[in-house]
């Protein structure tokens, strides 16, 4: 074992592993995070706690982990290199580590435009590589980014997120060959709709042997209405949702809609149960944290192993 | 090539405003090849604020000169004489230009008339787009010729991120993805395995970040 | 404001190409077809050869309107000297906007050689929508601050 992560323990015992997401809210209220956690808890491994997710100010990531934390709840600290400068980086990830926030998720973030301060400066003084990099020296070498020593070195376990379903697909393969070379531990991919085009992916990650240096664990979001559905299509970056899901979300009633919505979701784990390399999976439900705990019983995830 | 564009009439009017003589200055270089200040743009510009004055019943008195270049003292000696005559100097370079007549007049107001965009090349004509952001340690040699400075919306060195979509980058459809380019380039140039190694985090100190950059060539000193 | 409209005789520069609205005038003389004489034809060798500092320095020297013609799409004599002129001038209209004297004051035109009738009411029509428009106002606070 690397760390203390209970996710990696999970991972590490072969169990499918399940995480979910917390967005923090737009506000300074303790409690909202608390009550979004407690309803996660006993139904997933460890929370996601987005840091200022679509480029929107929120109360920060690791505020909100450490208050998740103190829940006696594992809690997932993201970090987008959008925001913050390797210095900052890297002492969130000492704050984090000295609340007992041992695990991370490296991403980019996606850009400043999509939020609500698009006249804000993005940083990107490291990428999600080589943010990936710097948390295994801290871990491994127990260095900064820079070389100087760091006394009880953090040891996080490293995550980081895969799209398959961004373009140009021949390198979506390559680009998490080189998050594993980076020294990435666990991926989160970004939400599966078109399970054909993963498993695609997958075929090609396992044919490569990348399975067996990485955890894959496989991003899940429900759909709430047919529009949401439209709108991911339509409107967020990277993501793939095909006509049939649109258009099985609108086939049914407005008020089936949500039924429908999980169904689906339930459908892509059993299916993905079974796609090899796939070590878990990642259930974002936005602003529907309450549905998690039926979708992960009903997807037979439950209950979650003692590790 | 320094890109620029005119700065708004509004904003050039109001700099103007309340000065009677002023000299209007062009650069010969870089901002005439991207038709924003060069000898013809002084003169239109000079027209235009004329007539804006003269519709007011003021008269502003231009005196028009256009400098092989802005950014080197010899040239901006030239003007010696007519930044004596006037009460303030609008000028059409890029903001080295500008600088390089407030460091050489000291006790005259100088304005840009320009707004600087950056370092770029011709698409086509009438189109410029950014090349290159001058960050002191360049990586063409392994990125295909294709900078992903500058030309990644996230700088980002080990891309494509999620977000490239169809050869775009996520922040529009009109912006290429540099890494899908890079990606297509290094393919053209048979060095797919490349790819995967990691570019480590970069030493930002040879770009802006290190503090104003000069250069020193002891061999060129007179 | 009535009684100076009444008075007053806009001043018209017309740039023409050689090739084309240069001709229809003539023809328009020949075959005695009248258009207004507040119109002063300067002659060009194509219409792309007028620059946007000559409209410019048009109206600053006093003309109240500005005309470029041009020939016919596809027929230009040096291939698209008349649309880059047409570009010319939307590109002053833009400035003409800014400084407040207004857009309208300038205009593109395109003609034959043939169109000598064209070439007299595009002329006659023009003078009378810069008539309506009274006075360049640069030239009418000039006059006013020596009056
Ligand atoms: S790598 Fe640096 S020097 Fe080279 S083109 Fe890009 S910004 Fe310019
Ligand atoms: S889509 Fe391409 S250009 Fe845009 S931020 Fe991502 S990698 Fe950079």
């Amino acid at each position: 074992m690397k760390t203390q992560s209970v996710l990696e323990k999970v991972l590490k015992s072969g169990n499918l592993a399940v995480t979910s997401e917390c967005g923090p809210p737009r506000g300074t209220s303790a409690a909202a995070v608390r009550e979004k956690a407690e309803l996660l808890r006993g139904y997933c491994d460890g929370i996601n706690v987005t840091d200022n997710q679509t480029a929107m100010v929120r109360m920060s990531s690791l505020a909100a982990c450490i208050l998740i934390r103190q829940m006696g709840l594992h809690s997932i600290l993201q970090m987008t290199t959008r925001d913050k400068n390797r210095l900052a980086l890297q002492s969130d990830i000492l704050g984090a580590y000295a609340h007992e926030i041992d695990t991370v998720l490296c991403l980019s973030g996606d850009h400043p435009k999509f939020g609500d301060h698009p006249m804000a400066s993005n940083v990107y003084d490291l990428d999600s590589v080589q943010l990936i990099q710097t948390v295994k020296q801290m871990r491994d070498d127990g260095k900064f980014q820079g070389g100087a020593d760091i006394a009880d070195p953090p040891k996080m376990f490293i995550g980081a997120a895969a799209n398959p379903f961004a373009d140009p697909f021949e390198l979506r393969v390559a680009r998490l060959a080189k998050k594993v070379n980076a020294g990435v531990d666990f991926i989160q991919t970004q939400c599966i709709y078109n399970v054909d085009k993963f498993e695609q992916w997958m075929e090609a990650v396992v044919k490569r042997g990348l399975h067996k240096e990485v955890y894959i664990m496989a991003g899940i979001t429900p759909m709430k209405t047919a529009g949401m559905a439209h709108y991911m299509k339509k409107r967020v970056p990277g993501m793939d949702v095909p006509d049939e899901v649109v258009d099985r979300m609108a086939s049914v009633p407005k008020e089936e809609m949500a039924e429908e919505g999980i169904k689906i979701c339930i459908e892509t784990i059993e299916r993905l149960k079974k796609v090899e390399g796939v070590a878990g999976f990642h259930i974002m439900a936005i602003e529907w944290e309450e549905k998690v705990p039926e979708i992960v019983k009903r997807a037979g995830l439950y209950p979650r192993p003692e590790v | 090539m320094i890109t620029a564009e005119r700065k708004p009439m509004e904003e050039i009017v109001e700099c103007a405003r309340n000065f009677s003589r002023v000299l209007l200055v062009g650069c010969n270089e870089c901002v005439t090849v991207c038709a924003a200040g060069g000898r013809k743009e002084v003169g239109l510009l000079a027209s235009a604020l004329r007539m804006h004055f003269m519709k007011e019943g003021k008269n502003l008195e231009i005196i028009e000169t256009t400098l092989e270049r802005q950014c080197d003292p010899e040239y901006i000696d030239e003007l010696a004489d007519s930044v004596g005559q006037v009460d303030a100097v609008l000028s059409m370079a890029c903001g080295c230009g500008v600088q390089e007549i407030a460091r050489r007049y000291k006790d005259k107001h100088v304005f840009p008339m320009v707004n600087t965009k950056f370092m770029g090349a011709s698409e086509r004509q009438g189109v410029w787009a950014e090349r290159c952001q001058g960050c002191g340690d360049c990586v063409l040699g392994i990125t295909g010729g294709i900078c992903p400075i500058a030309r990644c919306s996230k700088r980002i060195l080990n891309g494509p991120c999620g977000g490239s979509t169809g050869g775009k980058c996520e922040i529009s459809p009109d912006v290429d993805c540099a890494w899908q380019l890079i990606w297509d380039r290094m393919k053209s140039l048979g060095q797919e395995d490349r790819y995967e190694e990691v570019m480590g985090a970069r030493d930002w100190r040879t770009s802006r970040d290190g503090g104003p950059r000069r250069i020193i060539r002891e061999d060129m000193a007179l | 404001m009535e009684k100076s409209n009444n008075t007053f005789e806009p001043v018209v520069v017309a740039f023409c190409c050689h090739y084309c609205a240069y001709t229809a005038a003539d023809m328009a003389g020949s075959q005695r077809i009248a258009y207004p004489a507040n119109v002063k034809i300067v002659r060009v060798p194509c219409s792309g050869k007028v620059d946007a500092i000559h409209l410019m320095k048009a109206l600053e020297k006093g003309a109240d309107g500005v005309y470029v013609a041009g020939c016919l799409e596809g027929d230009c004599h040096f291939n698209t000297g008349n649309i880059a002129a047409s570009r010319k001038v939307t590109k002053v209209k833009i400035l003409l906007d800014e400084i407040g004297i207004g857009s309208e004051r300038i205009e593109m035109f395109l003609m034959s050689a043939g169109m000598g009738r064209r070439f007299a009411e595009v002329a006659t029509e023009f003078t009378e929508k810069i008539r309506n428009l009274g006075p360049n106002p640069v030239k009418a606070a000039a006059d006013k601050a020596v009056g």
